[in-house]
């Protein structure tokens, strides 16, 4: 039987039965839309995330206070960096900042930040903010750019200036439409502060974070008298570049030894290494969800093989005809079995339809991606899942006796 | 190799019994001891009772069992020894089937069910449907190849189902009681088709348990108990 007229012959028997095709195959329809579906959800996380980390300087190491557990999890993008800092009492000086500043190669500079949730208002309009004392080097650490203004710069935080430049949040929520707040006098903790900048939007942070858009940058020194910080939350080292990081961390961690702190009272952070962990356990997550989903897939490839018996039972007169005509055990063999696989195939095919069809409708609220390799993983699985419920069947089919196919008499 | 000597189908001492002695069940003997020859051109009733060893004779000259002891020739060439699939293609080659339930494909046109013993010959689909379609036309249906068995009556289903079994230009023509699930007036008209494929020279045989319809046939065949009770002999000669 040549391969055209197998195909012609399979296509009819899942044609003729429409509803029961449909009904078989919808197993592994539901298996295959929820592989891709999870898979892409994701790889779209992780694509996120990698998006978000890549916003933060790639050279920078975030001294944080106490013992940070990377398996944890935590916060991502912007957030990453303020998601870390709180919780615990910082035993940095500000003294350790300008000693780790001079530690020399690979640390090119450090500097501080102290932060604090605030209420920014201008007029009668108020904003819940993060208030960010920062100094020069800010603008390297979070790879901040303006829309308009200047950065806070290195005279400002020894004179300790009352400016500050606020995310498009902040604006949005105080000024009106079209207003412009350079040169504005905004009002934190009854202290007027004159706006200087304005930063580009990076987005909302992501899982609990900090949200970047809503921060109000003030020199250093201004914000530890505002808000009597003695300590700075954390420390920004900035390494020479991204291939001498851990060579940075290591010097850092050996001038706060000298120091008499602990590994239990700082953490040294490596974005690269907090991206690598967030990703790892993604992957995890994923693959797990992605087997669970699987399972259906197999319960899918059951119910095939349940009605390929089925069908086989059903059409013993017509295998005992084909037989009396001249097929012979793999004629039979092949048709059963190609019919399994059409079905499990075109189950498999809606599913990736599917499956993507609910990932770009999803798409309009989280970040999604359908992958080549998923597709065609999720296209071989069904092919596999073909064969393996359609062999049994098939085989029955093909031994079966002419005469007792028949029944004659 | 096919002479007016060899004979289509020869049975020699042909035994066929149920059951294995070795596993100490009860051996049945469904024929005993059969010998006959049947030749080109040949119309052979083979009539008997139920459960006579009519339906064990019918399988063994069809090639669709073995027989337990004897040997079985078709043109000449002798079956004990062939695989199932070499058995197989010798039917695809040597015999065309009539069924009672005519067992055609479901859902699938006239031409498509009476192509299929050439599907799995393995010929191309254009001289396939010219054949199927000169086939269908000599049984009288050439306006009907694209209706499916639904849409065709019991006599034309069954002219359908002769048209198959003619297509591969068989040496043997082998009906199970062709007219047994038709009227009256089709079964007439069946047996007409049957008297001009004897006059076009096929070798019909005809497995019944109605006598008038055996009546029409030039050799009679009857089968009691598993023995041959009674053969006429052909006009060809039978020795």
């Amino acid at each position: 039987m040549d391969t055209i007229e197998l195909f012609r012959t399979a296509t009819m028997a899942v044609r003729v039965n429409k509803t029961r095709s449909f009904l078989t195959a919808l197993g592994i329809i539901i298996g295959v839309a929820s592989v891709i579906l999870l898979v892409s959800i994701g790889n779209g996380l992780q694509a996120y995330i990698t998006e978000q980390f890549k916003q933060l300087g790639s050279n920078v190491l975030f001294v944080v206070p106490g013992k940070v557990n990377l398996g944890g999890g935590g916060g991502g993008g912007g957030g990453a960096r303020s998601a870390f800092a709180g919780g615990f009492t910082s035993k940095f000086t500000f003294e350790d900042v300008q000693n780790i500043g001079r530690l020399g190669d690979p640390i090119s500079a450090a500097s501080s930040a102290v932060t604090k949730s605030i209420t920014v208002k201008y007029r009668n309009k108020t904003y819940d903010a993060t208030l960010d004392g920062v100094d020069e080097n800010i603008k390297q650490v979070m790879n901040l750019e303006l829309t308009s203004g200047t950065m806070i710069n290195r005279p400002m935080v020894e004179r300790s200036q009352a400016v500050a430049v606020i995310g498009p949040k902040v604006v949005e929520n105080l000024f009106a439409a079209g207003e412009d707040p350079l040169g504005r006098e905004i009002d934190i903790s009854g202290r007027k502060f004159k706006v200087i900048g304005v930063t580009v939007s990076k987005g909302g942070g992501f899982g609990g974070g900090g949200d970047q858009d809503s921060i109000v940058f003030v020199p250093l020194t201004a914000a530890a008298k505002l808000i009597g910080a003695k300590n700075p939350a954390e420390i920004f080292v900035i390494a020479t570049s991204p291939d001498a990081m851990s060579q940075a961390a290591t010097k850092v961690k050996n001038y706060l030894y000298r120091k008499k702190l602990t590994n239990d009272d700082f953490t040294v952070l490596e974005p690269t290494q907090i991206l690598s962990t967030i990703n790892s356990v993604l992957g995890t997550i994923t693959g797990a969800l992605s087997g669970i989903a699987a399972i259906s897939l197999v319960v899918g490839g059951i119910g095939i093989a349940n009605i390929m018996l089925v069908s086989v039972t059903e059409r013993t007169r017509e295998i005992g005809l084909r037989k009396a005509v001249g097929a012979t055990y793999r004629d039979i063999l092949t048709q059963f079995l190609l019919e399994a696989i059409l079905l499990s195939v075109l189950g498999g095919m809606i599913g990736i339809l599917l499956g993507g069809g609910l990932a770009w409708l999803l798409s309009r609220f989280i970040s999604t991606a359908v992958t080549p390799g998923s597709v065609v993983l999720a296209f071989g699985i069904s092919c596999l899942v073909g064969v393996t419920a359609g062999i049994a069947p098939a085989m029955r089919a093909a031994k079966l006796d002419p005469i007792t196919a028949l029944r004659w008499e | 190799m096919t002479n007016s000597a060899t004979p289509v189908i020869e049975f020699r001492d042909v035994g066929k019994e149920y059951g294995n002695p070795n596993e100490g069940g009860t051996v049945v003997e469904a024929l005993a001891e059969a010998s006959f020859e049947i030749h080109k051109g040949e119309f052979v009733a083979i009539t008997g009772p139920s459960g006579s060893g009519k339906s064990t004779l019918l399988h063994l000259i069809g090639l669709l069992d073995r027989p337990s002891k004897g040997k079985i020739f078709v043109d000449g060439t002798e079956i004990m020894n062939l695989k199932d699939d070499q058995l197989a293609r010798l039917r695809n080659e040597k015999i065309g089937f009539v069924f009672q339930q005519f067992n055609l494909l479901p859902k699938t046109p006239a031409i498509r069910n009476v192509e299929l013993p050439l599907v799995y010959r393995g010929m191309g689909a254009g001289e396939r449907h010219d054949r199927a379609k000169k086939e269908l036309g000599a049984v009288g249906l050439g306006d009907r190849l694209n209706n499916k068995p639904s849409q065709l009556s019991g006599g034309q289903q069954q002219r359908v189902a002769i048209a198959r079994a003619l297509v591969t230009n068989p040496s043997l023509l082998l009906a199970d009681e062709p007219t047994g699930n038709l009227d009256t007036k089709s079964g007439i008209e069946i047996m007409k088709l049957f008297e001009d494929l004897h006059e076009r020279g096929v070798t019909l045989v005809l497995v019944t348990h109605n006598p008038d319809l055996a009546g029409q046939a030039d050799r009679q065949i009857v089968i009691k108990d598993g023995q041959i009770v009674k053969d006429t002999g052909g006009k060809n000669g039978h020795d």
